[in-house]
């Protein structure tokens, strides 16, 4: 079936048909420019970049610790990740290591992170393929975990929970309770989910089979997280290139077999348990440690206590040259990779010394599903498109910047 | 100096501008003309089996002669084991070989370092922007492209100057 093979036939032409960049089916903005026949797709060139903001450049022109609210909005289905990313990358770059405790909360908010961002794909999944009920399940699942993360951070979504050195609080009282009793209801919720969808003959015939991926082809295209998973490659960041604590805790990374939507979706699906285990044994680590700061004390990165800010010069001083000129980082350049919830979100860090990144690299895990995509849907049903759209969850704050 | 850098020294030698390990993200800095034979070198020796690029980026160092430096990101799955390699580009002679016969996702990658710094890929199949619309002049990730420099091919509407509705469908009063 190519383009040339066709033109003979008087009754049969190729179709340009531009899919975007708002269609209401799907989620994110993207135009895919469409060649048919018929209903099948016989070239698909995706178009990005819609949202872009300019993130790099935005963070060239504040301090280090302005660069929180940034990451916040880049994969906003799990911001505290990428604040987890950049703190860690950052605090490589500047020779600085967060304290024990604040170490364990940021993988345990990573954790809570990773579940809410499952949540949304496999909800959307569900919707899209005409199980609403599924989406209004796993949104109401979502919505006990960002009541969590609005008593740990003060906001649902806009976090900009760490800092340099550690993060700005520690956990509320009673978290670990609340914690488990929210568990106990997402438990509830994926048993639910999982009878509706996981051997629903609609929802299998809709995924199986469909949006085929060699390994070879993920692994030159560079995806990483479930994408690469549902192929059967074993990569992920937390068992690779271990950071925080995770070599440290007991989690299985669940693989697919045949690089489909479905494999996808099952990697998705038993990845929330996983975390959620992750999760449990991060707060049985924090129950255990003595209480302790949640930040370094160093007063080159982090912000004197109020009380020496207002009642002594040199508190106020070090609390000004650390807000006005910024956080000053040593000359040089890092990178470091964490596992977020689509693949490996690195950030590439450059340093000129002065109290403003010099260069701000994020490898944004979904910019690579999304390069893959057009040779994905090749040859399958417009149909098709939604579905595989859905799997690679592309986030358009993460993806284009 | 780690392991990797060391046989990458030893295998090209004066091809190698510069290697470092600082941070223990292990670096090699190559020329041009070497670049696309080290990549293939590190693509496809199986002592190295660098199959992912991971990343693919640049950075514009105003001021600076070379000015430009594309930075990959690579990463051995067999091995588990990160290079980064940096070319530095000059900004009068503003190209580099594309990587996108060695790895697919360098096409894309490759667009975006055009679209953000104007650095051309010879070789790329398809060399247009990614992020930024056709009309876009000038490469906004570049150090003397201000930040707050605004090209909207529709007039963007100021509250004050230029209130909604627009003058030519406000009714006559």
């Amino acid at each position: 079936m190519t383009l040339a093979a066709r033109k003979d036939d008087p009754l049969h032409e190729i179709m340009e048909l531009q899919m975007g960049p708002s269609h209401p089916a799907s989620h994110g903005t993207i135009k895919f420019n469409l060649k048919l026949d018929g209903e099948t797709i016989v070239e698909c060139d995706v178009e990005i970049g819609y949202l872009h903001r300019g993130f790099e450049k935005m963070c060239e022109h504040g301090t280090w610790t302005q660069v929180f609210p940034y990451t916040d909005r880049l994969n906003y289905a799990s911001p505290l990740i990428n604040n987890v990313g950049f703190a860690l990358a950052a605090e490589k770059l500047a020779g600085i290591h967060a304290p024990e405790r604040a170490q364990w909360i940021r993988m345990l908010c990573s954790e809570i992170s990773r579940i809410t961002d499952h949540l949304t794909c496999l909800g959307m999944a569900g919707v899209e393929v005409g199980s609403f009920t599924v989406g209004l399940y796993t949104n109401e699942a979502r919505e006990y975990l960002y009541d969590l993360v609005e008593t740990i951070t003060g906001a649902r979504l806009t976090v900009s929970y760490c800092r340099l050195g550690g993060v700005t609080n520690d956990l509320p009282a009673h978290f670990g309770d609340v914690l488990a009793d929210r568990f106990g209801k997402i438990r509830a919720v994926l048993a639910d989910c999982d009878k509706l969808l996981t051997r629903n003959r609609i929802f299998v015939d809709r995924m199986s089979g469909v949006g085929l991926q060699s390994q070879a082809d993920a692994i030159s295209y560079g995806l990483t997280g479930p994408l690469l998973r549902a192929t059967g490659v074993n990569y992920d960041v937390r068992k690779q290139s271990p950071y925080l604590y995770y070599d440290q805790v007991d989690f299985e990374v669940p693989l697919g077999t045949r690089g489909d939507n479905y494999d996808r979706f099952l990697v998705r699906f038993y990845e929330i348990e996983q975390s959620m285990r992750i999760a449990e044994q991060c707060l049985a680590r924090l129950k255990e440690m003595a209480p302790s700061p949640v930040m370094i004390s160093d007063s080159r990165f982090a912000l004197p206590p109020k009380r020496d800010v207002y009642n002594s010069i040199e508190g106020l001083m070090n609390h000004f040259k650390i807000v006005m000129e910024g956080i000053k980082v040593p000359p040089g350049e890092a990178y470091q990779a964490v596992e977020g919830a689509n693949g490996e979100l690195g950030f590439y860090l450059v340093s000129d010394g002065s109290g403003r990144p010099y260069r701000v690299r994020v490898r944004p895990p979904c910019f690579f599903g999304m390069a893959a995509l057009g040779d994905v849907l090749k040859g399958l049903m417009i149909a098709d498109i939604i579905t595989t759209f859905g799997m690679v969850n592309m986030i358009g704050g993460e993806c284009d910047r | 100096m780690g392991v990797l850098v060391d046989t990458l020294r030893a295998r090209f030698g004066e091809g190698l501008l510069d290697t470092h390990d600082r941070l223990g993200d292990e670096t090699v800095v190559v020329g041009r003309d070497r670049a696309l034979e080290v990549f293939r070198y590190l693509r496809d020796d199986p002592a190295m089996a660098f199959d992912f690029l991971t990343d693919l980026s640049a950075v514009d160092y105003l001021g600076k002669t070379p000015r430009f430096e594309i930075v990959a990101h690579l990463f051995s799955l067999a091995h588990r084991h990160r290079v980064r390699v940096k070319l530095p580009i000059d900004e009068a002679d503003c190209w580099a070989h594309s990587l996108s016969g060695l790895w697919k996702n360098a096409n894309w990658l490759e667009r975006e370092v055009f679209d953000m710094f104007g650095i051309r890929f010879e070789g790329h199949p398809d060399l247009r922007r990614i992020l930024m619309y056709p009309e876009f002049e000038g490469y906004p990730l570049r150090k003397d492209y201000a930040h707050n420099r605004r090209q909207p091919l529709i007039p963007e509407r100021d509250p004050i100057e230029n209130p909604w509705p627009p003058r030519h469908l406000r009714a006559a009063r």
